[in-house]
């Protein structure tokens, strides 16, 4: 049976534990109380953002840092109710 | 609540699309009931905007020891112990373990 | 499955020539966008960073030195620990999902989620890169006696290994053994003995003899 990318219990892996860890910086304690802000105003619960998640292209979703994961799924999950129109951000951003 | 502690069930094998809770690693293995924790809001329906009633029950299941990689061979007395919806177990016909 | 593990693990995101991740500025321009839209306000925003800077581990290690000095209030916080938790005048986020479990001469816990980060946030802060790294979340099930001796814990063969796979919304919580020689230190002295890291079981807590004694 294959596994989605996120399953990762018992995934192969030598890797060891990197224990070293790092203060949350500004953008992502914002982007994660832009979760909890959008899910207390009842935007948006947690199973849609661990699905948005999941929804990453693997590589994507590998490389990808934690927060970055967030707000993938958070502007996934806001475009597909139409608070955010497609590539929305991007266009702020001036991409 | 269809089972309760000390009940012996295993985790159904079936291909789900889209989101669920349960991990590809215990599809399929066979466990006892440890804690009955109530009834939850399925998440694989409120992953997709529903509300996920009607609220399923939610069970700690200890697994039966196994060898979850083939070059990691389990410790005899270690034990994963991991949260299951109902709709994702099924009873197993056995005598109790000891 | 993939052969190549790319464990990126602190994974850092991709940074501009100003030095700050592109992602800084996605996450900046979400919340305009958001508060312009009047969808969120900013003051809400603050609101929920503030919460999320007040979480430390302290509420977590208060619940576990009175659980060692107290024996009744052990049972209630093992039977609810939401309820017992109340008592203490803290708040372990939506109610009834903390399950507390204890360590014992026999038995001991460690806590994982492998499919994503599940962790009892608002009673022990947020959780460290590790945890949420995918070489623990993977080798936490697999191989969690290599994991705990990556992390200095070695445990007797006759001891009990139990991995909770923090699979739904369940939060779990573990109460480290209580260290020897700490019979005569206060409850408050006993909090300050209580680490993270043993309340997820990757660690025992401090011995009185390592705290500061000045």
């Amino acid at each position: 049976m294959e596994r989605a990318v996120h399953d990762r219990g018992g995934w192969p892996t030598d890797a060891r534990i990197d224990q070293s860890e790092h203060a949350l910086a500004d953008w992502e304690l914002l982007s994660d109380a832009l979760v909890g802000a959008l899910v207390r105003a009842g935007l948006m619960n947690v199973d849609e953002l661990r699905r948005g998640i999941e929804s990453m292209p693997p590589g994507r979703y590998e490389q990808a840092s934690y927060y970055e994961r967030w707000l993938y799924s958070v502007e996934t999950i806001l475009t597909e109710k139409g608070i955010l129109a497609p590539g929305e951000l991007d266009l702020r951003l001036g991409r | 609540m269809t089972h309760h502690v000390g009940e012996r069930v295993r985790v159904a094998t079936r291909d789900h699309e889209g989101h669920h809770r349960t991990p590809g690693y215990l599809k399929g293995r066979i466990g006892t009931v440890e804690l009955v924790h109530g009834s939850f809001a399925n998440p694989e329906s409120r992953a997709y905007g529903a509300d996920g009633l009607p609220e399923q029950p939610l069970y700690l299941i200890c697994f039966d020891r196994y060898d979850i990689r083939p070059d990691e061979r389990a410790h005899a007395r270690d034990r994963i112990y991991a949260d299951v919806y109902e709709h994702w177990l099924e009873k197993v016909n056995e005598q109790p373990r000891p | 499955m993939s052969s190549h593990d790319r464990d990126h693990e602190h994974a850092h995101a991709p940074v501009t020539n100003g030095g700050e991740p592109v992602a800084a500025a996605r996450a900046r321009a979400l919340e305009e966008l958001l508060v312009e839209k009047g969808v969120l306000r900013r003051r809400d925003v603050r609101q929920m960073v503030d919460w999320l800077v007040s979480r430390t581990p302290a509420d977590g290690a208060r619940l576990v030195a009175r659980a060692w000095v107290d024996p009744h209030f052990k049972q209630r916080l093992l039977a609810d620990a939401s309820a017992a938790a109340l008592e203490l005048g803290l708040d372990t986020g939506q109610a009834r999902n903390v399950v507390v479990v204890e360590n014992t001469q026999d038995v001991h816990h460690v806590v994982v989620c492998t499919l994503c980060s599940c962790y009892p946030r608002s009673l022990l802060g947020p959780p460290p890169d590790w945890y949420k790294s995918l070489p623990y979340r993977s080798r936490a099930v697999s191989d969690p006696r290599g994991v705990l001796r990556e992390f200095g814990v070695e445990l007797d063969d006759g001891t009990e290994l139990r991995v909770l796979d923090s699979t739904a919304d369940i939060r779990y919580l573990v109460i480290p053994r209580r260290p020897s020689g700490s019979e005569r230190a206060s409850e408050e002295e006993l909090a300050g003995l209580v680490t993270r890291d043993s309340m997820i079981g990757v660690a025992q807590p401090a011995n009185p003899s390592q705290a500061d004694s000045g």
